[in-house]
């Protein structure tokens, strides 16, 4: 019992965890391809532009003297960060796609434009942040919950942090918006309209740049709650979702391009992938040792820990080769 | 027109790298004079993929780490601690595990021969992919632990001369563009791009972290050069600087030498045949296909004509840096880094790949010091101001290299989506 404990808190909930930036970050990517069609590369650097400006509102908060009891002031400040994000991102549209979307540039233009942006944010962040960590938890601690079980011979504690609840939480409020929005709002039923044919919506008097800006909202502010969730989680630094971009891709693809729900599935499907892929199973198998024909050695992962990105990656691969449009089937471009 | 606009700007380089050179330096001038044409080399590489045959790859990491593994081994000395010990043994057992996992796998995806179908085709295949992978990793896993803990602690190399592994630097490249190109080549634009990006960072994790064969982030050093080094004109009596301006030049005449040969061909293949059915696929598979010809394979050739080019531009980078170090190639280094030279200089026309790398890669070596001169004058202004210097200007100007290459590609999309020096269309009257 004590190793499915152990399993469980490694697993389980840090591929929950994981799955939850993953997923809030490729809904983001899945609706920019829906409706923009061209895979949006910046879209980890406006995570990563999200989490600092959560951390630069946190720091504001804290010399203000600002704090409520029980919860992590990134949380506090994450609405205001999720607004901010969001006005950039309808800048950058306005200042870089548009421009483009408006000469009729094929989506691989875009990509590289997006590229660009990608360069020109993280340039900026370096500049003004040097390469170095930070944590959002200097002054105030991360809790950890620990759960006893009440079983006889237990002695391992379910654990988690509490960000990670928070986030969960999070993840979970955003995705039920979401499939309100897109299910019950006459916008997201355009937006879903539009994702599925535009010259139609458009035929049929859906106002198409409406829901290019909702688009846009609707991906900055999860970038930057996927963004400062990661940052939570882990550290933050320049490059942090520079690195995460490429699973966030996976998730998306896996799910297929333009599915929101797919997007979500992806994201925790990568996220355990990972998590189990890492895991030391003999630490499972050990108290089965004499039923087993074999002898267990003392690690036995599927791969090295130093390889836990590349899972995603093959992930990828073999669903690009095996469902190219992913496991729900995928828009298009 | 074209003619005598690209005259006009490789006029415009030349005096540019005149004034770099005068103001660093010809030391300084003739180390960023080896390292723009390799880039150039590297450059017609993508040119070829992108601007003929219209694939996007993003993997060039991918294939500058191989060609620079690729000369590390060949060109780094014999460890014989080495060749002495079980290590040749182990992994000759590790290559006999993976050739077998490969028939596994081979033989399950043939299964349908036998009248194994549907489902069960698939559940065996998962299978055989599984055993052999455990199989692999059975053998390869003692063979890398026993050689690390081996004094020397990696293979080393077979001692050859520097140019042969250039040579196998092309070969490996090669050989990783086939695999990569039959998995990736059906998928669309894209996909593509997502797909190659993630198999360069699979090599990447790969090669930083087999430490028996490329030492890892321990790095390799100093890997040998083909050409005198600075050292060999110091033993013979000329003065230190001297040195290094003569030695470089050795180099880059050898540089110059591949970029020119590569050049050559690569102009001849655009002309002929060969390069006019690229067009014809790149511009309308639909019409190609449908004159006959067979689209994937001639992507996949193309895919690995231009993987060569980049295979031996990195193993040249890697020569000259004399360094082997997987923890510093980065996606914008390597990979986007050439995309700007190519994008920028005009797909399509390899006179425009060349301007591209060269013009691009000065642009992103000087924005580093010039940045932190700006910051310098910056910083003097507000301390007079009396707002306080700039803090750690060093580390944040060499940051500005990213943010002037993201400016630089947005400009070159927004006014000169085709390239400086765009492909010339011909029409016959």
């Amino acid at each position: 019992m004590n190793e499915l404990i152990f399993f469980f808190n490694n697993v389980i909930v840090g591929g929950v965890a994981l799955g939850s930036i993953y997923a809030v970050g490729a809904i983001g990517v899945t609706l920019i391809f829906g409706i923009l069609r061209f895979a949006h590369f910046a879209h980890g650097d406006m995570m990563t532009m999200g989490a600092f400006i959560a951390f630069l509102l946190m720091l504001a908060c804290q010399a203000l003297g600002i704090s409520v009891p029980f919860l992590p002031t990134g949380f506090l400040v994450l609405p205001v960060a999720m607004v901010l994000t969001t006005i950039i991102a309808l800048g950058l549209d306005k200042g870089f796609y548009a421009p483009l979307r408006k000469r009729g540039a094929k989506p691989v233009t875009m990509l590289i434009a997006s590229i660009g942006v990608t360069l020109i944010i993280q340039g900026l962040i370096r500049l003004f942040f040097g390469s170095g960590t930070w944590s959002f938890f200097e002054s105030e601690t991360k809790q950890l919950i620990r759960i006893p079980v009440p079983l006889e011979g237990v002695t391992r504690t379910i654990n988690f942090t509490q960000p990670q609840v928070l986030m969960v939480v999070c993840t979970a409020v955003a995705v039920l918006a979401l499939h309100f929005f897109l299910t019950r709002s006459r916008l997201g039923k355009a937006m879903r309209a539009m994702a599925d044919n535009p010259d139609l919506a458009q035929v049929s008097g859906i106002n198409t740049k409406v829901v290019v800006r909702v688009t846009w909202i609707i991906a900055g502010s999860l970038a930057a709650m996927a963004g400062t969730m990661l940052a939570l989680d882990v550290q933050l630094k320049p490059d942090l979702a520079f690195n995460i971009v490429l699973p966030i891709f996976a998730a998306a693809i896996v799910g297929g391009l333009g599915q929101s729900y797919g997007a979500i599935a992806g994201g925790f499907l990568i996220g355990f992938a990972e998590t189990a892929a890492i895991f030391n199973w003999s630490v499972l198998l050990r108290p089965i040792a004499g039923a087993l024909p074999f002898e267990v050695p003392a690690t036995l992962a599927i791969v090295p820990t130093e390889y836990k990105l590349t899972v995603a990656f093959v992930i990828l691969v073999v669903v690009l080769l095996w469902r190219p449009t992913g496991i729900f089937k995928g828009a298009s471009s | 027109m074209i003619a005598r606009r690209s005259l006009t700007l490789f006029a415009g380089l030349f005096v540019l790298f005149c004034v770099i050179g005068w103001a660093l330096g010809a030391a300084n001038i003739s180390l960023l004079l080896v390292q723009s044409f390799a880039y150039a080399l590297i450059a017609l590489g993508l040119n070829i993929q992108w601007g003929y045959g219209g694939l996007f790859n993003f993997g060039i990491m991918g294939m500058l780490m191989l060609g620079g593994a690729a000369t590390t081994f060949i060109s780094t000395p014999i460890i014989p601690g080495f060749w002495g010990s079980e290590g040749p043994l182990l992994l000759g057992r590790a290559l006999l595990a993976f050739a077998f996992g490969f028939l596994l796998v081979w033989g399950a995806r043939k299964a349908d021969r036998v009248g194994i179908r549907g489902g069960w085709k698939t559940a065996l295949t998962i299978v055989a992919w599984a055993a052999a992978y455990i199989i692999y990793r059975s053998q390869i896993d003692v063979a890398a632990a026993y050689i690390e803990a081996t004094p020397d602690g990696w293979i080393g190399g077979l001692g050859l001369h520097p140019v042969l592994g250039w040579l196998f630097g092309g070969v490996l490249a090669a050989g990783a563009a086939y695999i990569v190109g039959k998995i990736c080549l059906g998928l669309r634009t894209d996909y593509l791009a997502i797909a190659t990006i993630g198999i360069s960072e699979i090599i990447r994790a790969l090669l930083k972290n087999m430490d028996w064969l490329t030492r890892g982030t321990l790095t390799v050093s100093p890997i040998p050069w083909p050409t005198p080094l600075p050292q060999e004109f110091q033993a013979s009596g000329t003065p230190i600087t001297d040195s290094f301006i003569y030695a470089r030049l050795g180099f880059l005449g050898l540089v110059l030498i591949v970029l020119i040969v590569a050049f050559f061909l690569v102009q001849r293949a655009y002309g002929g045949p060969w390069g006019r059915m690229m067009r014809a696929i790149r511009d309308n598979y639909v019409a190609a296909a449908s004159m006959g010809k067979n689209i994937t394979s001639r992507q996949l050739e193309v895919f690995i004509l231009g993987s060569v080019l980049m295979g031996i531009g990195g193993a040249m980078l890697v020569s000259f840096g004399q360094i082997y170090d997987p923890g510093s190639f980065q996606p914008i280094n390597h990979t986007f880094l050439i995309w700007v030279m190519v994008i920028v200089g005009g797909a399509g026309n390899n006179w425009g790949a060349v301007f591209g790398a060269m013009l691009i890669y000065i642009t992103w070596m000087i924005s580093d010091p010039v940045s932190q001169w700006l910051f310098n004058g910056i910083s003097n202004w507000s301390t007079d101001l009396g707002w306080g210097a700039i803090p750690e200007i060093q580390s944040r100007a060499s940051q500005m290299r990213v943010f002037v290459l993201g400016v630089v590609i947005t400009i070159a999309l927004r006014y000169a989506p085709r390239g400086l020096i765009p492909e010339v269309v011909k029409r016959e009257a």
